[in-house]
């Protein structure tokens, strides 16, 4: 349930309310991520680290985190 | 010691550094990364392997357990040369969307295609990994890709642009060997590009017989992770990769039915 002071967001297949007005930085903060271990893909685009901080999170977004894992 | 005698063989003029795409490799042995026990035995098994290459795959963050799947936390990028898969892709679209997420992580331009075809065997959808392998080459990507042991497959996909081709052994994690040396060494013939037999190494025998074949490297995960001693397994390969290789430049003797002795037939007493 979204209220006037939370907006939805999707990230990495579950949907959560969070505060507005959030950077993708400010995002992978608050989940205690080093923006550097990870890729950013918002909307199915992927980010440039750099601009982590210029992409402000918006209601209905689709975001995936991703990071290297173990694999074959 | 093990490790200086090993360094001392792979590093001598016995062997020449393997290219792919540009960078040289010292060892023609490439491991994964997946299905350790622990992180710990993971990294000191990769050590003991001597593999400069090493890969990894590209999943969502669990949100709510972050530091123990990262593997960048245990495996240093300056130690290996991370090498990005696509596993557990199934179509060439979902491929390309992994190897770009991959590369945006900003180690290098290599990508190891894998588009699976079929959930039983893990058997490769041939022609979405040529699509993909396409797609991915023309955007700078230097694509190794995993295929079936099809010699028409593997032309096409040098043709396409790919720095390595890949052909299994046998399915991914069967630990069945070499099943069908005769195409392997036809593809190891035909192709320019390097050739590395991907899968289906079981143990070091496989290994050494791989190479044997004269491709140009191994590249191998459940042999190591899944044998009851990884470290101890991934010493065996390194050695079994090097002494596989160098049989084939040292080139064996002919193969005979009959026996003939190695000992002079003169000289024997009345």
């Amino acid at each position: 349930m979204s209220t006037t002071d939370t907006i939805q967001v999707r990230v990495n297949g579950k949907d959560r309310d969070i505060e507005p007005g959030q950077t993708i930085h400010a995002l992978l903060e608050s989940f205690e991520l080093h923006p550097g271990m990870v890729v950013v893909e918002l909307n199915k685009e992927i980010l440039a680290r750099d601009t982590y901080g210029a992409f402000e999170v918006r209601q209905g977004d689709t975001i995936e985190l991703v990071h290297f894992v173990g694999g074959g | 010691m093990t490790e200086t005698a090993a360094a001392t063989v792979t590093a001598s003029p016995l062997d020449a550094p393997l290219d792919i795409g540009g960078v040289e490799f010292t060892s023609r042995l490439i491991v994964g990364t997946g299905k350790y026990e622990s992180n710990e035995i993971m990294v000191e098994a990769i050590r003991a392997s001597g593999a400069e290459m090493v890969t990894v795959a590209v999943r969502r963050v669990d949100l709510d357990r972050t530091k123990e799947e990262a593997i960048l936390h245990h495996l240093s990028a300056d130690e290996f040369f991370l090498l990005a898969n696509t596993a557990g892709c199934y179509t060439a679209e979902d491929a390309v969307r992994y190897a770009r997420l991959a590369r945006a992580a900003g180690f290098n331009e290599f990508v190891k295609l894998e588009v699976i075809g079929d959930e039983a065997t893990l058997l490769p959808d041939v022609q979405a990994t040529l699509e993909a392998a396409k797609t991915l080459s023309d955007e700078g990507f230097k694509v190794m890709a995993y295929t079936n042991d099809d010699l028409i497959t593997a032309l096409r996909l040098e043709d396409a642009g790919c720095v390595a081709v890949m052909p299994l052994a046998s399915p991914i994690g069967s630990g069945l060997g070499v099943v069908n040396p005769y195409s392997i060494r036809e593809i190891k013939r035909r192709l320019e590009a390097p050739v590395i037999v991907d899968a289906g190494v079981g143990t070091a025998s496989d290994a050494c017989v791989t190479m044997e074949l004269g491709v140009d490297g191994v590249l191998m995960n459940t042999a190591l992770a899944a044998a009851d001693d990884p470290v101890r397994m991934s010493h065996a390969m390194r050695h079994a990769v090097v002494a596989g290789r160098l049989a084939f430049l040292a080139g064996r003797m002919p193969s005979r039915e009959i026996a003939v002795p190695s000992s002079p037939t003169r000289g024997m007493l009345d």
